[in-house]
């Protein structure tokens, strides 16, 4: 028997780290994947509470958090893709002017 | 039974298994090179042993003593833990695949598979998800023009062709009602009409079936499939920055993924270990193992055969061919077969 | 007991993979520490009970969302990040920061929770049930979802398409 709270430290150091890596990271491909680690901080919650309270429709929105995560990667990845074609660069802080 | 013994018994069946795995990785090299060669009118290997039988030992000890070279501007750490990634990840999936069925062993039932998780063709297909890190990480660190275009091409072919294999085998999970692979042959037992086998190939599947062989095909990157790593093409793919052991253990990983995909084909589409049983106990505890090694066996054959005869797709042709043709019928056949279904029922 | 061990393994991996994905300077080590670190949850989730979003998680965020960040950063050919000055004022407030917020975080969690515990494998029922759920109780954010997917996809292959030539085709003679 482990308690909730755990799964939740869990769940809130993951997101930490994900808000970490979002600030001090420079590199927009890392920056992205710190999302996806806070998402899955998130994930972690919901299915621990879902199991805490014996309700599957936390699973089920794990699915949904999963499927919006999967679209947000597919667009970003490309946005990514677009803006280093133009600006050759994949640092944020060079990408600072809206004219090249 | 107790922790300890199930640990145990586990334990041995792992042993066994990769034991058995291995040695059949090997030998399938050897019956390729046969089979191969008689479609082209040689006669393969025939100086090692009888048959050549030994030729895969005396692969093996050359294997070993090759000189492994590390070209020098290779990303050091990907570049030694590719090779482990594809054999890990090729050889974990025989974890949840069943070759028989629950045997009396001392006093002990003990079902011929690892372990029945009851998920057990979801984890297969995220093993399949998971394998193909091992190419596209080759690819990558061996920092040389033709590995990294072969490694995107073959990772792009097997994240493409992943679909049409997941969604063929929906069929078949519609069909039995279950993701357990144990419970997937169960449901193929008995006979229509008497001798007519209930296997799912003839209750429906045949689409879904040749759906779920052309996509396996592409994903263990296999004639037709195979331009990232032909020859002629692309030097030798991902793998074209090693050497010795670790070009060994990309061999390995590929037939073991082919065994692998014969084995789920036989389990989904075949019946699994279903066949006429008859005599005494301990035959009837063999009998399903034979049925089942035997129509692995099969498949095998036939995708050797299908090596030996067809010519590649071009890239794009092949990538077309996944997305516009098999994608869409693997997606008609989930609806035909989730209608008939839900009529039935 | 084996539940608390299981979990504290799982955890520290999870724990160890993302600091690591913070610590390492070169993208693809970052996306394979993520990688870790959902195949970690992955086994978190099946402590819990939930298998079915177990596998998934494995078939979907491992090793198909992994993979095209993986691809990406190949493709680009990302190297080494280097330090600019916004990224050592970054440094400075926002670990400290961090580690203040996920501290208070920690001890409100801990100290008022009460006696709240799970069971290993919790969550009740098959796939099947899942399934109910989402094409009845759920069935108008799953039709959403599979917009959503299509615009992604739509907006995806838009966007990273070569543009066309701006040069207009060279006339003979």
């Amino acid at each position: 028997m482990v308690p909730l709270a755990y799964y939740l430290l869990l769940g809130a150091i993951l997101f930490a780290c994900g808000v970490t890596g979002f600030l001090i990271k420079r590199n927009i491909i890392t920056i992205f994947m710190s999302i996806e680690l806070m998402l899955n901080g998130v994930n972690l919650t919901f299915v621990a509470f879902a199991a805490h309270w014996h309700a599957l429709s936390g699973q089920v929105f794990v699915f949904f958090v999963m499927v919006v995560a999967a679209a947000e990667a597919a667009v970003g990845l490309a946005i990514i893709i677009a803006v280093y074609r133009t600006r050759e660069t994949l640092n944020v802080d060079q990408v600072n002017l809206l004219k090249l | 039974m107790s922790i300890g013994t199930y640990i145990l018994v586990s334990v041995i069946k792992i042993v066994i298994a990769l034991f058995v795995l291995l040695t059949a990785v090997a030998y399938s090299v050897w019956l390729e090179r046969k089979v191969v060669g008689h479609i082209q009118n040689r006669w393969g290997p025939t100086r090692v042993g009888p048959f050549g039988l030994l030729q895969p030992m005396a692969d093996g000890v050359k294997f070993l003593f090759k000189e492994d070279l590390t070209p020098p501007h290779v990303y050091k750490p990907l570049y030694i833990a590719a090779p482990m990634i594809a054999v890990i990840f090729a050889l974990t999936s025989i974890a949840v695949i069943p070759i028989g069925n629950v045997v009396t062993i001392a006093g002990l039932e003990i079902p011929l598979q690892i372990t029945d998780v009851n998920i057990g063709l979801l984890i297969v297909l995220g093993i399949t998800s998971l394998g193909v890190y091992g190419v596209a990480l080759a690819g990558w660190s061996s920092n040389s023009k033709y590995s990294l275009l072969g490694g995107l091409r073959a990772s792009a072919q097997m994240v493409s062709y992943e679909i049409a294999l997941g969604l063929s085998l929906i069929g078949v999970l519609i069909m039995s009602g279950s993701f357990s692979l144990r419970a997937i042959v169960e449901s193929q037992g008995g006979h229509f009409w008497g001798f007519i086998p209930r296997w799912n190939i003839f209750t429906g599947q045949i689409v879904g079936f040749f759906i779920y062989l052309i996509a396996a095909y592409a994903e263990t990157n296999r004639i037709p499939f195979d331009l990232p790593e032909a020859e002629t093409e692309l030097v030798a793919g991902y793998h074209t920055e090693y050497s010795a052991m670790k070009f060994a253990m990309f061999f390995m990983a590929e037939y073991a993924n082919m065994i692998t995909v014969a084995c789920l084909a036989t389990l989904l589409f075949f019946g699994g270990w279903h066949g006429p049983i008859f005599g005494p106990a301990i035959l009837q505890a063999l009998l399903p193992v034979f049925w089942f090694v035997a129509k692995v066996f099969v498949f095998l054959f036939i995708y050797i055969w299908v090596r030996g005869t067809l010519p590649r797709f071009r890239y794009d042709q092949l990538m077309a061919f996944g997305w516009k043709f098999l994608l869409p019928l693997a997606i008609a056949n989930l609806v035909v077969t989730a209608l008939v279904v839900a009529i039935r029922a | 007991m084996l539940h608390l061990v299981l979990f504290s393994v799982f955890g520290l991996i999870c724990v160890a993979g993302a600091v690591n994905l913070l610590a390492q300077r070169h993208p693809i080590n970052s996306a394979l520490s993520l990688v870790v670190v959902m195949g970690a949850l992955s086994a978190e989730y099946l402590l819990l009970g939930a298998e079915f979003v177990a596998a998934v998680q494995v078939i979907v965020y491992a090793g198909a969302i992994m993979v095209l960040f993986v691809f990406v950063i190949m493709l680009l050919n990302a190297g080494v990040e280097e330090r600019t000055g916004g990224s050592r004022v970054a440094l400075l407030f926002g670990v400290p920061g961090m580690l203040i917020g996920s501290l208070l975080v920690a001890w409100v969690l801990l100290h008022r929770s009460g006696t709240e515990a799970v069971s290993i494998g919790a969550l009740p029922g098959p796939p099947r049930i899942i399934g109910w759920l989402l094409f009845h109780d759920f069935l108008l954010p799953f039709e959403v979802t599979s917009i959503l997917v299509l615009i992604a996809i739509m907006g995806a292959v838009v966007l990273a398409a070569k543009p066309p030539s701006a040069a207009p085709p060279k006339r003979e003679g």
